[in-house]
């Protein structure tokens, strides 16, 4: 079948991409565009490795097809640091060693700023809620979510 | 003499049952060899695979591991890595 | 919380991972981020039966779909006569391995792989694995560890007599093995006895869950030279078993290793990587195999399902006199489990004069059992520390009390056999007795549980460098892929034996060829090993500095000493020096000699058992069954934490890894014996909405044989969570869960149960 054509606005950049119909945004990122950072840990929307989000939204980008995004404006893990400066997110991740293998670790940084861009002071309950459609098998969550806190608490000093 | 406790399917196989013997020996390979001339094949069957514990410290490839007058020599199976 | 603290300047401190930043912004390259020109996909052909024969395989039209450019069968791989064959990991069957890998003459569980293909895209590749015809006979199956052991249950393996019993059995059976522990006269320890307790305890299979899936890229060049990039715990493992499993020699193999997106134990061997170097050597093009999430749950891993008896008996004043176990494992499809580890860590906290442990090593139809942290312990840990629960009560003893009056110490002979060196078990039920956590107060359907959980730890054979660059900076070559922040422990060490600043060393994880072999990642190994390795290559460059420094003073060697990362005049009588700094000894190495660095190669020993103690808080909903964990806490004697977050992480994933065995998470299998569960959703691993803070205590009794104290940390904590967890549904409830995972329809069903005989009078 003919490949489609997707002119898509990736981590604020203009982008083009062939790809089949049936291919699903996170192959197309992965394969097409090379942005290795959004990971496939189940394909069917249960794990969150491949969290991105799609026009402000938080999707598995393993269940969107990758002709969605024509038009539509996809953020990756790859676009959250500010050239050399990391988001907060990404520097209380390191500083309270939320990560082991670091697998999980761009799906919850993306899925914890979504929490974060609508919610500056989330409570311990509603941060495990939140995260809860992304699974790490390394950490047991404890050290995620304290991250995850310590980031809100700095922003909103900040803010 | 040092205290040797042997594997019980060995020691049932190789050497009549009996679970417990002193061997003569200043280090792992001499005590191997003391053994298989007790028993013989017991050098062979223990040679590989097995670990061992001797005075509480576990070896999994036991060579030259010195042996003490007073040592006590348990075989294990080996540890697997997790 | 250590004396240590004032002794060093690294060691116990807790900077950022040196690879962090690679790993927060998408960066790292884990087994499926890598790409080669011209790279096919491959895609493995599964059993949908759980016990067939295979009469034939057709690939005809499978070759005929656009695209496809090799099929590989068990025929593409040489036939490797039975029998256990020593590589550096230990003795391994790569007759078993092999077939596992890629099934000959019989499919022997759902998803069993039996052919692969490689083509130009996914699309064909998965056209052509619809297009291959596999002729199956269908063979009665079994899937349940007690039905596989009875005399008529269908056979795996026709090959398969039982070892370690007497006489030698005549007719093959699906018992693998039978093995003993015995310590003491149980007879006479259980005529000592007051009171006894006895239980069954039955745990199902568990995957290690790992969120990446297997991957592997894998080219075979013109001349046989091979190459492999993908995640494993161990680079040198890979190398060595795909030699074996291809006929070639380790020399032709080289094994680059990608980050690890988690293991557990479950990447401690081969699947994907011989079938992608069999494609690659046909089709003459690079080939990359990624399992997807149904064939990781189908075919690797999981851990056995157990079936554990155990019998306790202890004095009125609770000194334990015997004690008595029975385990059955099944190990998957070919033998090997862990009960052997099993039969010797369940009582091992203890001191107990007459113990027996007997375990029968079981085939069934179900994939190969995989290790999964501290193998074999957990299962033999629940029935022993449930058991000692009702002891408590039935002593009207407190849990942890009971257990303090038990506890091994130095010097008391482990339940397996030998006698125990410098152990910190006591010590960690001290901590968890003086907790706050232990005192606070419980709700109505609440409840508290407690369990200890024992781990050997390993060492072995590792290699370690340290290169000292011009500028004197430093590289730590570390050869074990790096599963949980083990970069950060070594440049640590390496920091601290150098006297440099920790920003200064840079660790990498390199390829098979260029640095000397190393065992897996597993088994609590890496900071202990590779941490001694690295102190020793260390201790070479410090001495090769001096030698440096004594020649641009002028001086005998022994008058240099390294003191704060300089070299400086042992004392006044050698002369008077300004010191000199690693920077200012490595940007005159020229003069001096050349480049500077310093290598170990070490078979680690002196490894110290590691124990923990957990404290578990649940509320139990009697409607629903349901289970919450309210409160948790983990303590265990570590050593000495090198990097104490990554220590702690260590503690909290492992429990909730547990949490996740005693609640939720199962294999479930059809009456055809397909697995039924294969994906996240139905198979249930916790989410951070189901826990609260993990709380960690870590004690610290050092290590006295490694140079800063380390024991290992990563299994132990897997080993009490299953009794926790079920022991303190027992004091919410008043029942007792002998069957895990205590999901709510199991639960909800033995709290109807229990209601019963109350409804009947
Ligand atoms: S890969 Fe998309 S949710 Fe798991
Ligand atoms: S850090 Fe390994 S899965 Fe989260």
């Amino acid at each position: 079948m003919a490949k489609r054509h997707v002119t898509t606005t990736v981590n604020g950049e203009p982008r083009e991409f062939l790809c089949e119909v049936d291919q699903t945004l996170l192959d197309a990122l992965r394969d097409e565009l090379g942005l290795t950072g959004s990971k496939e840990g189940c394909g069917s929307g249960d794990c969150g490795a491949c969290s991105v989000m799609l026009d402000g939204r938080l999707v598995c980008a393993c269940l969107a097809l990758a002709v969605e995004a024509e038009g539509r404006e996809v953020e990756t893990i790859e676009g959250m640091a500010e050239g050399e400066r990391l988001h907060p997110l990404q520097r209380t991740f390191l500083e309270e060693a939320a990560l082991q293998c670091g697998i999980c670790t761009p799906g919850f940084l993306v899925a914890a700023k979504a929490l974060l861009d609508r919610d500056l002071d989330p409570s311990e309950t509603e941060i495990r809620y939140w995260l809860a459609g992304n699974l790490c098998r390394c950490t047991g969550y404890d050290k995620i979510v304290r991250a995850v806190q310590k980031a809100a608490a700095e922003m909103r000093a900040e803010a | 003499m040092a205290k040797v406790v042997l594997p019980n399917e060995v020691a049932r196989e190789l050497a009549g049952g009996l679970k417990e013997v002193e061997v003569e020996a200043e280090n792992y390979r001499q005590l191997l060899k003391a053994l298989d001339s007790r028993f013989p094949g017991m050098g062979d069957r223990l040679r590989d695979g097995v670990a061992v514990a001797i005075d509480g410290e576990i070896f999994q490839e036991p060579f030259l591991e010195l042996i003490r007058e007073d040592s006590e020599v348990f075989f294990l199976p080996q540890i697997e890595a997790g | 919380m250590s004396d240590s603290a004032s002794r060093f300047k690294w060691v116990g401190t807790r900077p950022v991972r040196p690879d962090g930043l690679d790993k927060v912004t998408g960066r790292a390259n884990f087994g499926a981020d890598f790409t080669m020109p011209g790279m096919l996909v491959g895609r493995i052909v599964r059993s949908p039966h759980a016990h067939a024969r295979i009469a034939g395989i057709d690939a005809s039209a499978a070759l005929a779909v656009p695209g496809v450019k090799a099929v590989v069968t068990a025929e593409d791989f040489p036939e490797i006569p039975d029998g256990e064959l020593m590589v550096g990991e230990g003795p391994m069957n790569f007759r078993d391995l092999s077939c596992n890998v890629m099934a000959r003459d019989k499919a022997l569980y759902d998803g069993h792989a039996v052919a692969a293909v490689a083509a130009t895209s996914r699309a064909a590749a998965e056209e052509a694995v619809d297009r291959i015809r596999v002729d199956y006979e269908v063979l009665p199956h079994v899937v349940d560890v007690l039905e596989a052991m009875e005399p008529d249950a269908p056979l795996l393996h026709e090959t398969m007599f039982t070892e370690g019993v007497e006489p030698k059995p005549e007719r093959p059976s699906n018992v693998a093995s039978r093995c003993e522990f015995t310590l003491g006269d149980l007879d006479s320890g259980f005529a000592a006895a007051d009171v006894v307790v006895e239980g069954e305890y039955v745990t199902e299979a568990v995957h290690q869950g790992y969120i990446e899936p297997h991957a592997a890229v894998a080219s075979v060049g013109e001349d046989g030279q091979c190459t492999v990039w993908c995640s494993s715990q161990g680079q040198f493992m890979v190398r060595a078993y795909c030699a074996k499993l291809l006929g070639m020699e380790n020399s032709q193999i080289r094994v680059t290793p990608s980050e690890i997106g988690g293991g557990f134990g479950g990447k401690t061997t081969i699947y994907v990587e011989p079938v992608a170097l069999a494609l690659s050597r046909k089709a003459g093009r690079p080939v990359k195999i990624v399992m997807d999430r149904d064939e990781v749950f189908r075919a690797t891993g999981p851990t056995s399902s157990a079936h554990v008896k155990v019998r306790v008996g202890a004095t009125r004043d609770g000194k334990i006199t015997a004690g008595d176990a029975e385990l059955r494992f099944q190990a998957g499809a070919f033998s090997g489990s862990h009960v052997q580890l099993g039969c010797m860590c369940g009582f091992a906290p203890y001191d107990i004069d007459n113990v027996r442990t007997v375990g029968y090593d079981v085939v069934v139809n179900r994939p190969k059992c995989a290790a999964y942290r501290a193998p074999g312990a957990p299962m033999a840990a629940f029935g022993v520390e449930s058991a000692l629960d009702d002891l408590a009560e039935k002593l009207g003893m407190d849990p942890l009390e009971l257990r303090l009056a038990n506890a091994a110490r130095e010097g008391t002979k482990a339940a397996y056999g030998p006698k125990f060196r410098e152990i910190g078990y006591a010590e960690t039920v001290e901590a968890a007795l003086s907790h706050e956590h232990y005192r606070a107060k419980l709700g109505p359907n609440q409840g508290r549980g407690v369990a200890s959980g024992f781990w050997f730890n390993i060492g072995g054979q590792t290699s370690a460098a340290l290169h000292i660059n011009e500028d004197g900076t430093a590289v730590v070559v570390d050869p074990n892929p790096d599963i949980g922040g083990s970069r950060a422990s070594m440049a640590i060490m390496a920091a601290e034996v150098l006297g440099i600043d920790y920003d200064r060393v840079r660790p990498i994880v390199p390829d098979t060829s260029s640095v000397p072999y190393s065992d897996m990642t597993g088994g609590s190994r890496v900071t202990f090993s590779v941490g001694m390795a690295v102190v020793e290559a260390g201790q070479k460059v410090i001495e090769e500095l001096r030698n440096r420094a004594a020649k641009i003073w002028d001086v005998d060697p022994d008058g240099v000493v390294w003191e704060n990362g300089e070299a400086r005049p042992a004392s006044s009588n050698v002369g008077e020096f300004e010191p000199l700094s690693l920077t200012a000894l490595a940007e005159s190495s020229a003069k001096t000699g050349g480049p500077i660095s310093g290598q170990a190669t070490i078979n680690a020993r002196g490894v110290g058992p590691g124990f923990g103690t957990h404290v578990c808080d649940v509320e139990v909903d009697p409607e629903t069954g349901g289970v919450t964990v309210l409160r948790y806490t983990a303590v265990q004697d570590v050593g000495r934490a090198i990097h104490p977050s990554y220590v702690e992480g260590q503690l909290q994933g492992g429990a909730v890894q547990g949490i996740g065995w005693a609640l939720n998470e199962e294999y479930v299998y059809s009456e055809a014996g397909t697995l039924e569960n294969p994906g996240f959703l139905d198979y249930r691993v916790p989410v951070a909405s189901d826990l609260p803070m993990i709380d960690t205590v870590l004690v610290e009794v050092p290590n006295p044989r490694h140079p800063y104290g380390v024991r290992g940390v990563g299994e132990v904590p897997i080993v009490p969570p299953l009794a926790a967890v079920a022991n303190a549904i027992y004091h919410a409830c008043g029942t007792r869960m002998n069957h895990l995972p205590a999901s709510p329809p199991r639960l909800l069903a033995a709290l109807d149960a229990a209601k019963l005989p109350e409804a009947a009078d």
